[in-house]
């Protein structure tokens, strides 16, 4: 077991590490670019029951120290990730991979996660209840706990692998949320998905995104993402996964620190190709500057003053 | 696709808000004219997309119009080193060139362009060009095809100078085997109305990552949803569907 290996829901990564959904495809763009087997895993594009388009474009808008998407879940859909994403992704990528999974109904969920569980390569379900970008189904499913419990219920009662619920930081109560994911079943909780932004063009007194509002990420997000990591990790009893602006291997151990066991990184894979390559060589360094000799024995850690 | 860094070698304006930027570094990712390079910027947070206008070994030459804060950004560097991403995008295909391949740029479409040309000369193609302004004082680049040695026909809208009108009129008088454009949306629209033979697209979008990860830049087409940034930004007229 290295320094940098933590156990996620019972599958063990080699280091934290995990680019977070929809920055990293199905791998195979940076795969080009270098081994991704250095990664802990990765969450691949959130994949739903049939094929999407997604949302109009501009689908992008610039922010200081972010960016706002409104990509509305393009994916060819499970059948044809299954068919062709899967099988080239075993040319490149000899981990487990984490399953990233919307939908717009209850049935929907249960329908792709359970092809996906089915699949040898993965090794998580990561059920996100959060897309801020789709109409009557993503967030909408994740904005109240009773709804949140009743997918987590459902998708747990075709799965073998872990769950893992993604939720939405554009909520009241973030904890009631993820606790009521946790009593109905979850094994683990991520979070944050992106916060609901909005930006407009001077000259054409229009919004910059065709959807008008998207998702807002980067590392302007990081404070707000590990304060609610903080939240919900102090009062559930099943692992959480860390993300929001993580740029840094000292971003990575502070998520750490606020109780994560896993850190996604997001926006940042789309800025600096290598980004999560560099934080992962860069994590022993950062480690011995702050005297951790296992990455796992800081989760959690925060001391409150 | 490569990353790695660029020093400025030269940077001087061609008109009142066109640039042209000479830099030196590893262009080895670079395969075709038509593709693009993303360039970081400090204090913005995306890239900015450029196409390539020349390349001579490990010299990069990019031209850019100053629109917003990047470009304000780019205009003020006279040198230093920029963290870039090159060998981005499809580039145009020149083996469908036939023997007379027309080139039409309009605007900030005229850049990628010269390296098409220069490539299709190579070949022994004969290349006709046509460049459009909206009028004479943003004209730019025009010497440098007639140094080439190709026929260069510039239209501006106003008539300042060369022939008064747009490009599609310039185009109506001529014989080609094929046709390369690159220009704003309602140009391409127009080529792509006037143009008797098959040809290539070069499209523009606001992009995410400019490498394929993020979707930013989906367009529909008659063959599937493609990435202006990575099955583009060179579509084949036969497979475009235009949104309106």
């Amino acid at each position: 077991m290295g320094r940098l290996s933590v156990n996620l829901c019972g599958i063990e990564l080699d280091n934290p590490v995990i680019p977070a959904s929809g920055t990293f495809g199905y791998g195979h763009e940076y795969a080009e670019l270098y081994d991704i087997n250095v990664l802990g895993t990765f969450s691949f594009k959130g994949t739903t029951k049939d094929p999407r388009f997604g949302n109009p474009t501009p689908r992008i808008a610039e922010c200081t120290a972010g960016l706002i998407n409104a990509v509305g879940l393009q994916n060819p859909g499970v059948h044809q990730v299954i068919e062709q994403e899967l099988p080239k992704l075993k040319g490149c990528f000899h981990k487990p991979v984490m399953a990233n999974v919307s939908g717009f109904s209850v049935e929907d969920y249960v329908y792709t996660c359970s092809l996906l569980d089915a699949q040898d390569q993965v090794g998580w379900l990561e059920v996100n209840v959060s897309c801020p970008n789709v109409h009557g189904g993503g967030m909408s499913f994740g904005t109240n706990p009773a709804s949140a419990a009743e997918v987590t219920a459902a998708v747990k009662r075709v799965a073998k692998k872990p769950v893992i619920v993604k939720l939405s930081p554009n909520v009241t109560d973030i904890v009631s949320i993820a606790k009521a994911c946790e009593d109905a079943g979850a094994n683990g909780i991520s979070l944050i998905n992106t916060l609901l932004g909005m930006r407009i063009d001077l000259r054409s007194r229009k919004p910059v995104i065709a959807n008008t509002m998207g998702g807002f990420s980067g590392p302007a997000i990081f404070p707000v993402a590990l304060r609610m990591v903080y939240q919900v990790a102090s009062n559930v009893h099943i692992p959480v996964v860390g993300m929001g602006g993580v740029s840094s291997a000292e971003d990575v151990i502070e998520m750490m620190m606020a109780g994560a066991t896993a850190v996604e990184v997001g926006a940042a894979n789309l800025i600096d190709p290598f980004c999560c390559k560099s934080i992962i060589e860069q994590l022993p360094g950062v480690m011995d500057r702050y005297g951790i000799n296992q990455i796992s024995e800081i989760i959690g850690g925060v001391e409150n003053g | 696709m490569k990353q790695s860094v660029f020093q400025i070698l030269e940077n001087k304006p061609l008109t009142d808000c066109v640039y042209q930027m000479v830099l030196q570094g590893d262009t080895s990712a670079i395969t075709a004219p038509g593709q693009f390079v993303n360039i970081r910027l400090d204090g913005l947070y995306l890239r900015r997309p450029i196409s390539v206008c020349d390349l001579q070994q490990d010299r990069l030459t990019i031209i850019y119009k100053v629109v917003g804060k990047g470009t304000q950004q780019m205009a003020s560097m006279t040198d230093g080193e920029l963290d870039i991403l090159t060998g981005l995008g499809n580039g145009y295909d020149l083996t469908k060139a036939g023997d007379d391949p027309v080139l039409i740029g309009g605007g900030v479409g005229v850049p990628p362009m010269y390296l098409l040309c220069k490539k299709l000369i190579e070949q022994k193609k004969h290349v006709q060009v046509i460049l459009g302004f909206n009028t004479a004082s943003e004209i730019f680049l025009e010497q440098a095809f007639r140094d080439l040695g190709v026929d260069v026909t510039v239209t501006t809208v106003d008539g300042s100078a060369g022939t008064k009108g747009f490009v599609t009129d310039a185009l109506q008088n001529m014989n080609y085997s094929y046709f390369y454009t690159c220009g704003p949306e309602p140009m391409l629209k127009a080529v792509y109305r006037s143009t008797t033979t098959s040809g290539q697209f070069s499209f523009e979008k606001r992009m995410g990552c400019g490498f394929g990860a993020c979707m930013g830049c989906s367009c529909k087409t008659i063959t599937g949803f493609k990435r202006i940034c990575k099955e583009g930004p060179v579509l084949q007229k036969e497979e475009i569907a235009w949104e309106d």
